[in-house]
């Protein structure tokens, strides 16, 4: 069979696919491309999609404060463009800090909204114009409400973050099935000395993050190290890796084994 | 609840001045203000009679259509206090404060607030308030302090000890119950009601359990004179929420048909619910820039529905504009060219979200010029300016503060080394990269407790990677700077 045929066949079926999904509708891309080809090459398009959830997590002993995963929604939502709406239970942001992942505080609208965050995003992204709608959830999120906010944010094109902030360390609620398109956990990890060349001087450089792409509905699910965000968003790979084991070089994808089934 | 205006306000030296009106073939006094009455003039009085007793008598002519007009007037000032207000005329005003007032610190305080508004006017009042509107006529005129409140269901006892004229009874009733020897309300109250009907009429019961609260007492509300304003009378009372809502909608339409004929828009708008058993309940609705737009109004104000009790029925409605604001015309772009910054228009979305979860919990944060963390940021609403310049993007600053920042132990050694460890929430962190100390000094011109305070900020790295913003009270050197007490501030 001739591969080129085949490819250019499935590229137009994807193509029927995503108009059929509506997604990308009125946006000059339907998506933010991280920039790096190892990330966006597992990714359907080369790139988050707008116009879809995406459910972050983050990982470790901070799980609550899941500051990882927060930066680096901010990180993908500064390149996005556009206005943004970030819904909290219990406001502990610091926009400076946020600032300093290049989402400037002029482009956030914050609600405070208890244990109705899921509406507040809701409300976000049934509004056009928005360029991407956060929340902060804490709760359950369950195959329903997850189908009712990729569906809200197919009808705008905004892109959906649910950053989640499970109240213990490997929380089962954060194992749940959902409708997301993809799903990531941000770890972090030990950082290089900031001088490459002298180990010995004292500072901090860029943090290292364990970037787990755990899954993505029409892409392939990775494990990447990359260098947390700068200024204006961007990740980068990290240029060299002091005392880091060999298994996680970076841009090295691994393929999960499908869950093993046994019938008696 | 009620406030009797009758005299004009306090002028130095004021001269007596009264105005007269024809009654029969005679000309007679219709009002006195202050300085006459002090004179013994009194309305009523032959104007020869008066004249005679002070020769160079001002007099001017009674206006009634005119009173009753700035009576309406003043009854539509009134509404900053409560969405129903009534004239009573010829000289008083009802303000329904049912539920309002809390708004304004207290019965109290929106007594004392009404009062002196309309002193301020110039206008000498009297109020109080009461459970009926009969009631608090009664006390406000009669009563001898200024302001009066009568606790729910003592509106008895109060009107015991007051003259029968204190029924809104005419004069001619009065002179026959004199002349039986009733004086007082309370004994009216007493005698059985049966002759009392036979030889008054039905006029003296009726006010009587008006003011008693027996029988019910309609107002007749007044409205902002120009408010965009649409009503609606139900066939059927309605129940459910869907038709309340459906109500809703039908009511919008035509009211932002009226904004738009007058180049408006609306920021605050009151559903006013008229229920069958003559109950009234008052919805309110803000926006945060005018809108006429009928579907973004209908749904703000079906949001509200949920906290109406509709009880038997509702059976009219009224949809009123009580604060609008024009709407200047804008340039539509063009959609060709799709540019980075361009406007979109949040606010729908931040009305919808303020009026479900509250104003204040809807917010932008704007920077402030300060050094001290919790100060460099300010909450502003989100159709506020950028306003003052962003914070500095070179600074390290974490995405998450612990307010207020939480105590942690930790060992480092002074003056100006990081902690080696610390231990926050029963977990020990070995540091193993930092970065610092960042001085942030306390800020004296702000609060004088701040004179020698500094704060030694280290941003560290923990063994799995996490990083946190730790400071230490003092320079490590002088202790007046500080107690050496180290504090976990933010999350990076």
């Amino acid at each position: 069979m001739a591969s080129l045929g085949t490819s250019a066949l499935l590229d137009g079926l994807r193509e029927q696919v995503a108009r059929i999904e509506g997604q990308g509708e009125g946006h000059n891309r339907p998506v933010v491309p991280f920039g790096i080809p190892a990330l966006d090459g597992g990714l359907p398009r080369g790139g988050m999609a707008r116009g879809a959830l995406h459910e972050v997590a983050g990982a470790g002993a901070h799980v609550e404060h899941a500051s990882a995963a927060t930066l680096l929604v901010a990180g993908i939502l500064a390149r996005a463009g556009g206005p943004v709406l970030w819904a909290s239970e219990r406001f502990d942001l610091f926009a400076p800090g946020l600032a300093g992942a290049g989402l400037q505080g002029s482009r956030v609208v914050h609600v405070e909204a208890g244990r109705s965050v899921l509406l507040a995003m809701e409300e976000g992204l049934r509004h056009p114009g928005l360029a991407g709608v956060v929340g902060e959830y804490s709760g359950r999120l369950g195959l329903t409400a997850s189908r009712r906010l990729q569906l809200a944010a197919e009808s705008s094109g905004a892109m959906a973050f649910l950053v989640r902030r499970g109240p213990r360390l490997n929380d089962l609620l954060l194992s749940e099935p959902t409708a997301a398109v993809t799903r990531w956990k941000v770890a972090c990890l030990p950082s290089p000395p900031p001088l490459a060349h002298s180990p010995g001087t004292p500072g901090l450089g860029r943090a290292l993050w364990q970037l787990d792409l755990m899954r993505c509905r029409g892409g392939v699910p990775g494990s990447w190290t990359v260098e947390a965000c700068d200024a204006q968003g961007r990740l980068a790979l990290p240029a060299v890796l002091a005392d880091r084991p060999a298994a996680a070089t970076p841009g090295r994808v691994h393929r999960r084994a499908a869950p093993g089934r046994a019938a008696a | 609840m009620s406030t009797g205006a009758p005299h004009q306000g306090e002028r130095p030296l004021e001269a007596p001045l009264v105005t007269r009106r024809q009654e029969g073939n005679r000309q007679v006094i219709a009002a006195a203000n202050r300085a006459a009455l002090a004179l013994g003039l009194r309305p009523g009085m032959a104007l020869s009679h008066a004249q005679a007793m002070l020769p160079g008598l001002e007099v001017a002519e009674a206006d009634p259509e005119g009173d009753a007009a700035a009576l309406g007037e003043l009854a539509a000032w009134c509404l900053r206090w409560s969405p129903l207000t009534a004239a009573a005329p010829p000289d008083g005003l009802w303000i329904d404060a049912s539920g309002c007032a809390h708004l304004h610190g207290g019965e109290n305080s929106l007594l004392a607030a009404i009062v002196t508004c309309l002193e301020r006017a110039g206008i000498a009042a009297r109020a109080s308030i009461a459970d009926t509107p009969g009631a608090a006529w009664a006390i406000a005129r009669h009563s001898t302090r200024p302001t009066a409140i009568i606790g729910p269901g003592e509106q008895r006892d109060a009107l015991a000890l007051l003259p029968v004229a204190a029924l809104r009874i005419d004069a001619g009733t009065v002179a026959g119950l004199r002349r039986l020897g009733i004086d007082l309300v309370g004994q009216l109250l007493s005698m059985p009601r049966g002759p009392l009907a036979r030889r008054f009429g039905g006029e003296v019961l009726r006010r009587l359990d008006q003011a008693t609260g027996h029988e019910d007492e309609p107002l007749a509300p007044v409205l902002p004179p120009d408010a965009a304003q649409h009503a609606a009378v139900f066939l059927e009372p309605l129940l459910t929420a869907t038709a309340l809502g459906i109500a809703v909608e039908r009511l919008a339409a035509p009211v932002c048909a009226l904004l738009e004929a007058g180049g408006l828009g609306a920021r605050q708008l009151d559903l006013i619910f008229e229920r069958v058993d003559d109950a009234v309940q008052i919805v309110r609705a803000g926006t945060s820039r005018p809108s006429r737009d009928a579907n973004h109004l209908s749904r703000l104000l079906k949001e509200r529905l949920e906290g109406v009790e509709p009880g038997f029925g509702v059976s009219a409605m009224r949809l009123v504009v009580t604060l609008a604001e024009p709407i200047l015309p804008i340039q539509l772009r063009s959609s060709l060219a799709q540019d980075e910054g361009q406007e979109v228009d949040l606010a729908p979305l931040v009305d919808r979200l303020a009026s479900r979860f509250g104003e204040e919990r809807v917010f932008r944060i704007i920077p402030r010029e300060s050094d001290v963390p919790e100060r460099a940021i300010q909450l502003g609403a989100p159709g506020a300016a950028a306003g003052a310049t962003p914070w500095p993007p070179d600074l390290r600053r974490p995405v998450r503060l612990l307010n207020p920042p939480q105590p942690v132990e930790a060992l480092s050694a002074l003056p100006d080394h990081p902690p080696a460890l610390f231990t926050w929430r029963r977990v020990r962190h070995r540091v193993r990269r930092a970065d610092g100390p960042e001085r942030i000094a306390g800020e004296w011109w702000r609060r004088t407790g701040e004179v020698a305070a500094v704060r030694d900020y280290w941003a560290v790295e923990d063994e799995d990677g996490n990083r946190f913003w730790l400071f230490r009270r003092g320079d490590g050197v002088d202790p007046a700077t500080g107690d050496l007490s180290w504090f976990l501030h933010g999350i990076f």
